[in-house]
């Protein structure tokens, strides 16, 4: 077979990877150089490789039959991309004042957005396995940062050790694939599935459900979430929205491409299962997210029902058209935007007051009235209210799973999205009803303006907006990357052979 | 003429950031701002209600489509697109609002506490309540609907009031939170109804026309008009999930009791009609029994509690309850006469119970006591006061000459040809209000003077003004119902399975 070993599609990862090496060497050797400029340095880095990235906007092209570069992947890398740059810059003061080693912080986070980078192009089982260990690497390493913080310590060790275990459950998984189709490439998996497996029934159910399993870890699905709420209460707060956004959002492109691409034709197999895993998902997410005092832990457990949600896009999944898929991508999409907004708000709190107590958010509308606005349209946009992301995404990824009799799971859906908007409620009503702690007869201070944060803090919220009120051009463009995706499949199931 | 439409909701949603633009420094200029943005709504929604085109026959007017999203993924040509139109039962009820907001801007004139976040809520939430009435399309009517009801929670939690009963207190986020719970937890169901919808229309489109020339399988009419008409029937204070309606109205500000019992009680019952009964008649009809039970029940009910009431606001409260189980009944009808008067009913109980809400603020803000039977003889200090409630009171208990009876007449007749039991109990209902009514304006207003208000002053210029603009449409239509009913009944005609 000829692979097209065009080295040069994989520049946006060439960029990643040196830059990450710079980063690292710059605060090695030039020890002048201001810690928070080497956050706006290492943001440059991620800019650069979301740009070089559009590059291949409408190609369709592959590296090697090991890495797709279509619109898919292209419009991953520029999320991913612009992910790492609105963390670095989140970081830039608290790196500055709380932890140490700021080289390696950033270089790792350029090495992360490597890995996710990665995992949205994978066309191959091995390929998606190794960087996916390269992003939770990173994320592992990361978590444990602040090194003289036992919360810290602790997140990162059951996040290393889950996450090593779940890759080992994972990789298995690969495996039994392997024995059955004869191939880890997803769409030759996909012709042999296609054919006659009878009497491979065991070890692709095994398979399967070790992959799910697997994949369930790396995105905290129920019940494989145990590690996020330590994880994202222990990690310092950027590392927290680093792990919700990219972590989140690379695992369910890869959870997407494998399940559209490779498993499809097993899609009533599937559906059911990965359904009841969704609905689990969301209950016990949301549920236990109204019990939260901690605004870490309330972001995790919300977020964990943010992956219910999402993972109803797999289980509507059908061969018939990308409908749910780009419902889902369109909702991650939405969600990623939201969900950095929302972390970037807390992160200049966090600045200021290093408190991270819900009810330490009270009167924070008065003393810092910009924040608290953008935080609560965060919130609400998380909640599904109308004018923000949510509400629109959440409609059509809702309306997405109906389509496919899954009605029940969308009722479900709908029902626990309303639980959430009394915990997100819970927040907004410490900022603008709670009594800022002020000593008596004194002003309870206002704050600097981080001037930066908040002009990332502005760009994240009128994404928001602009994904609420008019998302058919966002939409047409992630159309176009799940249609390109979906595609590739088709083409090459009716020319690959039976399963050997 | 399609511009004023999408003009009425851009108004007040282009007023929000202006608002936000003004310094905090300057209350004033926000206050005068909300008032050209509010008459300018009044105009308006006034200019829609007369220019209103009789062509006969279920055409829409002011024909407004803009495409939002389509040809993406399940949704083909048209699939959600921001339709705007009124038909003769939306073009009272944005006149309805108009009024409303623009009397609630001159009741809220001397908030003082962060008048500018005030107004931004009030504002988008008044957008918000335009959109539904004038929205064709599932997603916006819907979109519009949440709309409304998000920004209430800080509306009523910031700017409300709390209240101590000596053996329990009643605090304004308990209210707040109770409120846009049950609102939004009503609208689960609507939701749901509205995936169903879509997936069995199959026509890959929101659009509310087109959606309406489907038929349905009769046994998923059956099934989702409940998810429909529960769910919208929340916001209408449906009996027996009208809790929220009295605990929300009162720990809420004077104009947002206002514009909440009197506006948007009336999206639920619109949405009932509008969606509900519209596209699904045969639900309707297997499911109106059922529907006409708990209206006369919420009727009663509401009124038998509203006579238990010593505060003058729970009193109001329960008789929104009560007035909306009326409007309940008129639907559950399914006859022109009877859904006729039950929009007649949405306007006539919009406007008296603003009015009512707005005076009992007024009384409110002086002497920061409700208590009806602490009061006495006020008409001597108050005449102007006094003689506003006694209007809404008696409007409210059906007088003939005011807008309530008309509407409630209507809603009768509808009632007897259809389910006789029900008329008498509606009657029963009618004539308890008439009793709590009078007692209350016995207590308070009436009789011998309490020597301990001597200090009470008038309502203020702008409360009097405010109060003036609603009596003149309780009085209009009371005494010329002609171009509401005219209007109504032009597009109630044409409304499926209504005999």
């Amino acid at each position: 077979m000829d692979l097209n070993l065009e080295w040069s599609l994989l520049a946006p990862e060439y960029v990643l990877a040196g830059w990450a090496g710079m980063v690292v060497l710059l605060d090695l050797f030039w020890g002048k150089l201001r810690k928070e400029q080497l956050a706006y340095v290492a943001a440059a880095g991620a800019l650069a490789s979301a740009l070089t990235a559009l590059i291949w906007v409408n190609d369709d092209t592959n590296f090697a039959n090991l890495i797709d570069i279509n619109n898919y992947t292209t419009l991953f890398r520029v999320v991913f991309g612009l992910i790492g740059a609105f963390i670095c810059i989140a970081s830039a003061r608290f790196v500055k004042d709380r932890l140490l080693h700021a080289g390696e912080y950033y270089g790792l986070i350029l090495l992360s957005v490597l890995g996710a980078n990665m995992m949205a192009a994978a066309s191959e089982l091995l390929t998606a396995y190794i960087s996916l260990e390269l992003l939770s690497f990173s994320l592992y390493v990361l978590t444990s940062y602040a090194k003289f913080d036992l919360r810290s310590n602790e997140g990162g060790l059951k996040y290393m050790l889950l996450g090593a275990f779940s890759s080992a459950i994972f990789l298995y998984g690969i495996g039994m694939i392997y024995g059955v189709t004869g191939s880890t490439r997803f769409t030759e998996i996909a012709a042999a599935l296609s054919g006659d497996t009878a009497d491979y029934d065991l070890a692709l159910f095994l398979g399967l459900v070790l992959i799910i399993a697997g994949l369930g870890f790396k995105v905290a699905a129920v019940p494989f979430h145990m590690w996020t709420p330590d994880a994202y209460e222990g990690a310092p707060l950027p590392i927290t929205a680093l792990i919700a956004g990219i972590g989140k959002a690379a695992g369910f492109a890869l959870f997407l491409k494998l399940f559209a691409q490779a498993f499809l034709p097993l899609v009533d197999d599937w559906r059911v299962f990965i359904a009841v895993l969704a609905a689990l998902t969301m209950a016990l997410g949301n549920l236990v997210a109204i019990q939260q005092h901690n605004i870490k832990r309330l972001l995790a457990y919300s977020s964990i029902g943010q992956v219910g949600f999402m993972m109803m896009g797999i289980a509507a999944l059908t061969p018939e058209n990308a409908d749910a898929a780009s419902a889902l991508v369109l909702h991650l999409v939405g969600y990623v935007i939201t969900n950095m907004a929302a972390f970037v708000a807390v992160i200049i709190w966090y600045n200021w007051t290093g408190k991270e107590e819900i009810s330490d958010f009270a009167g924070a509308a008065e003393r810092a009235p910009y924040l608290a606005l953008t935080l609560s349209i965060a919130l609400f946009s998380l909640a599904g209210m109308p004018l923000f992301a949510g509400f629109a995404t959440k409609f059509i990824l809702f309306q997405a799973a109906a389509e496919q009799d899954l009605l029940w799971l969308s009722s479900l859906a709908v029902f626990f999205s309303f639980i959430s908007l009394y915990y997100y409620l819970i927040v907004i009503k410490q900022m603008y009803l709670g009594e800022p702690p002020s000593p008596a007869g004194e002003e309870p201070a206002r704050f600097p303006t981080p001037w930066l944060e908040y002009g990332a803090l502005t760009l994240l919220v009128a994404g928001v907006f602009v994904v609420g009120l008019y998302p058919q051009p966002v939409f047409d463009v992630v159309e176009q990357g799940t249609v390109a995706m979906m595609a590739a499949s088709d083409t090459a199931a009716g020319t690959v052979g039976a399963p050997p | 003429m399609d511009w004023v439409l999408f003009a009425l909701i851009a108004i007040p949603a282009a007023t929000v950031p202006v608002f936000m633009l003004i310094p905090s420094r300057y209350p004033q200029l926000v206050r005068n701002v909300a008032a050209g943005s509010g008459f300018a709504m009044f105009v308006l929604s006034v200019l829609v209600f007369v220019r209103y085109e009789f062509t006969g026959g279920s055409g829409l007017r002011f024909d407004l489509q803009l495409d939002w999203l389509e040809n993406v993924a399940f949704l083909k040509e048209n699939g959600i697109t921001y339709h705007l139109a009124v038909d003769g039962i939306s073009a009272p009820l944005v006149l309805l609002t108009g009024i409303v907001i623009f009397a609630g801007v001159f009741i809220s004139w001397n908030i003082e506490h962060r008048n500018k976040d005030y107004f931004v809520l009030l504002f988008l939430l008044v957008s918000g309540v335009f959109g539904v009435f004038l929205s064709l399309d599932l997603f916006f009517l819907f979109f519009f609907y949440e709309l409304a009801v998000l920004p209430m929670y800080l509306l009523i939690a910031v700017w409300g009031a709390s209240s101590n009963f000596g053996t329990f207190t009643r605090t304004k986020e308990y209210g707040a939170m109770k409120l846009v719970l049950y609102l939004v937890g009503g609208s689960v169901l609507i939701f749901i109804g509205i995936f169903a919808t879509f997936v069995e229309a199959g026509q890959g489109t929101f659009d509310l026309p087109v959606l309406g020339s489907v038929t349905y399988d009769e046994t998923f009419q059956k099934t989702f008009f409940p998810f429909f008409a529960l769910g919208f029937g929340v916001l209408a204070g449906l009996w027996p999930f009208h809790t929220w309606s009295p605990d929300g109205h009162v720990a809420a500000p004077t104009a947002v009791s206002m514009l909440h019992a009197g506006v948007l009680m009336k999206l639920g019952a619109f949405g009932i009609l509008r969606v509900a009964i519209t596209l699904f008649p045969e639900g309707a009809e297997f499911w109106a029994p059922v529907l006409m039970t708990l209206g006369v029940t919420g009727a009663l009910y509401g009124a038998v509690s509203a006579l238990a009431q010593r505060d003058l606001k729970y009193m109001v409260g329960y008789s929104s309850v009560s007035h909306m189980g009326f409007v309940l009944m008129g639907l559950a009808t399914l006859t022109t006469i009877g859904v006729n008067g039950a929009v007649l009913q949405m306007f006539a109980h919009g406007v008296m119970t603003a009015l009512m809400f707005a005076m009992v603020g007024a009384i409110y803000d002086q002497a920061h006591v409700r208590d009806m039977t602490v009061f006495g003889g006020l008409a001597q200090k108050t005449p102007r006061l006094a003689g506003f409630f006694a209007i809404a009171g008696l409007s409210s208990l059906g007088l003939p000459g005011l807008a309530g009876f008309v509407a409630e007449f209507h809603i009768f007749v509808g009632t007897f040809n259809t389910y006789p039991w029900a008329g008498a109990l509606g009657i029963l209902a009618a004539a308890i209000t008439a009793t709590y009514i009078l007692r209350m304006l016995a207590m308070a207003f009436f009789g011998p003077f309490n020597e301990r208000w001597a200090q009470l002053k008038e309502m203020r210029l702008g409360e009097q003004f405010g109060g003036a603009l609603l009596i003149f449409f309780i009085a209009f239509m009371g005494i010329w119902p002609a171009p509401f009913i005219d209007r109504i009944a032009d597009s109630v005609r044409a409304i499926p399975g209504l005999s």
